[in-house]
């Protein structure tokens, strides 16, 4: 445990009386008093505060000036549309390897005259490595280490937010703005975790506890933990890197193409030139064998990671495994990510191996919870 | 009534000549929020050690060992319906099943309340 890193909240955590865990190499809050699953509840009743200070915020600063000039640099490195995303505007990424796979998904945001990137806690030297590699004869890389990163998530979000940092309610989903609290700038974007309405801040390390204080003390506010943040995601159908996408899985057969726009595409205006671009185009083209999809126990019992998917009752060969399983608790029921043969489609009944046991589940649309974005 | 404590921290409690057995407070915080929970079925044979129950919480499974040898005379089928019985009222509502065992002295060698206390710190 003395290897283990700290944000800069950790003794707010603890006066808030969370259990804490080692999570990618941080001491992080894994619950509150209050449980996973009020905490669950609570995020997409009122407002959840959750501390992400352990992810990776990095700026990409054109050598040349001109932002332009990074997202082209950046292109190069993930199969997303960097240049059509317009100044205040962020978007989903990933980077991809030459086998097509993911080495990691990413938030990118254009900021005028750079761009802003927040990645996994868990890949976070990986990726400054490999974009200080690829990247740094166009662009420097550097890595934010003196910020901590807060995301503020659920109805009553903005309201929260607005009180203190007006002019974050004129914000829609996927906007970026800097914003003063007390002359401190936060980088604010409107997008989170959880499927519900929010947004993720990066605030400096100094201001960030006096911040966070501030933010608890508004109405409906209350701190959640990484327990809650799983289960918000899963119920909102997203991807946990090293889980649900990993350097083997394609963005394609990880149900990721609404990730790759048109430019990008083949015949599009930049098709292809990122790693692994001859599987990914040709699986957007074909299809792949395999897909991530949802997945409905019809049963009461959990579907963790790592369980067999078969296609009968019994007998056969394994087809799939979950990637990530657990229970929804504003679902009120188990839900599970698969990855499974493409002929399969939703309606279809599996069968997953739990204990001995073959249990039946449904191939469901995802998210499983519907999403409440500010549009 | 006798309260036993097992190292698996299961609570035990002779009634007349069943032992009820269900999951200590302690075990129930430390799960957290239950949200699953599957039974023996009655009449099952069971010898301690065995898996015969589950339960789930949002965090984990962890199964339910037999204390002791013996039989399963009753479940508790409210636990299925309603989970999270288990951190309402671990120690009274939330019991998860009844045995008929041959000698009751067998839980002579499990802990008191003090001792369990000790054990839990």
């Amino acid at each position: 445990m003395a290897d283990l890193k700290t944000t800069v909240f950790h003794d707010l955590h603890r006066e808030l009386g969370a259990k804490m865990v080692p999570f990618a190499g941080y001491d992080m809050p894994v619950q509150y008093p209050m449980g996973v699953l009020k905490e669950h509840l609570h995020t997409r009743s009122d407002a959840g505060l959750f501390d992400v200070s352990h992810m990776g915020q990095v700026i990409l600063r054109p050598r040349s000036g001109r932002v332009e000039d990074a997202a082209l640099a950046l292109e190069s490195l993930v199969p997303v549309d960097v240049l059509g995303l317009p100044p205040g505007r962020q978007r989903y990424a990933m980077f991809t390897n030459d086998a097509g796979g993911i080495e990691d998904d990413l938030m990118v945001a254009n900021r005028g005259d750079h761009l802003f990137v927040v990645v996994n806690a868990s890949r976070k030297e990986v990726d400054v490595a490999h974009m200080q590699a690829r990247l740094s004869d166009r662009v420097e890389v550097v890595p934010v280490t003196d910020r901590a990163l807060l995301a503020l998530q659920g109805p009553k979000a903005e309201a929260a937010l607005e009180a203190l940092v007006p002019g974050v309610q004129a914000m829609t989903f996927m906007d970026v703005a800097v914003l003063p609290w007390k002359g401190v700038d936060l980088w604010i974007s409107r997008s989170g975790y959880t499927g519900e309405d929010g947004y993720e801040i990066s605030v400096p390390n100094a201001d960030a506890v006096a911040f966070a204080r501030a933010l608890l003390a508004q109405p409906g506010v209350a701190p959640i933990g990484l327990g809650a943040r799983d289960s918000l995601r899963l119920e909102a159908g997203m991807c946990l890197y090293g889980h649900d996408i990993d350097e083997a899985t394609s963005p394609v057969e990880a149900n990721l193409t609404w990730a790759i726009q048109k430019a990008r595409r083949s015949g599009g205006a930049r098709a292809g030139g990122f790693p692994g671009a001859g599987r990914i185009l040709g699986e957007l083209t074909n299809g792949a064998p395999r897909r991530r999809v949802g997945l409905r126990p019809e049963g009461r019992a959990p579907m963790r990671e790592g369980t067999v998917i078969f296609a009968g009752p019994e007998g056969g060969q394994p087809i799939g495994t979950i990637t990530s399983g657990g229970f929804g608790p504003s679902i009120e029921g188990p839900m599970a990510m698969a990855y499974l043969p493409s002929n399969l489609t939703e309606g279809a009944t599996v069968w997953a191996e739990v204990r001995g046991k073959r249990l039946p589940a449904v191939i469901a649309p995802m998210p499983f919870q519907p999403t409440s974005y500010k549009r | 009534m006798v309260m036993k404590y097992t190292e698996e921290h299961e609570w035990l409690r002779v009634d007349g000549d069943v032992v009820v057995v269900g999951i200590t407070e302690h075990a129930a915080e430390q799960l957290g929020d239950v949200v699953f929970v599957e039974l023996p079925e009655v009449e099952t044979q069971v010898a301690k050690g065995d898996d015969c129950a589950v339960i789930e919480s949002v965090k984990a499974a962890s199964d339910i060992l037999a204390p002791i040898d013996g039989e399963i005379v009753a479940i508790n089928e409210k636990l299925v319906d309603n989970p999270a019985l288990v951190n309402e009222d671990p120690l009274g509502a939330a019991w998860f099943f009844k045995m008929k065992v041959d000698d009751l002295s067998v839980l002579d060698s499990y802990m008191d309340e003090d001792a369990y206390k000790d054990l839990i710190g």
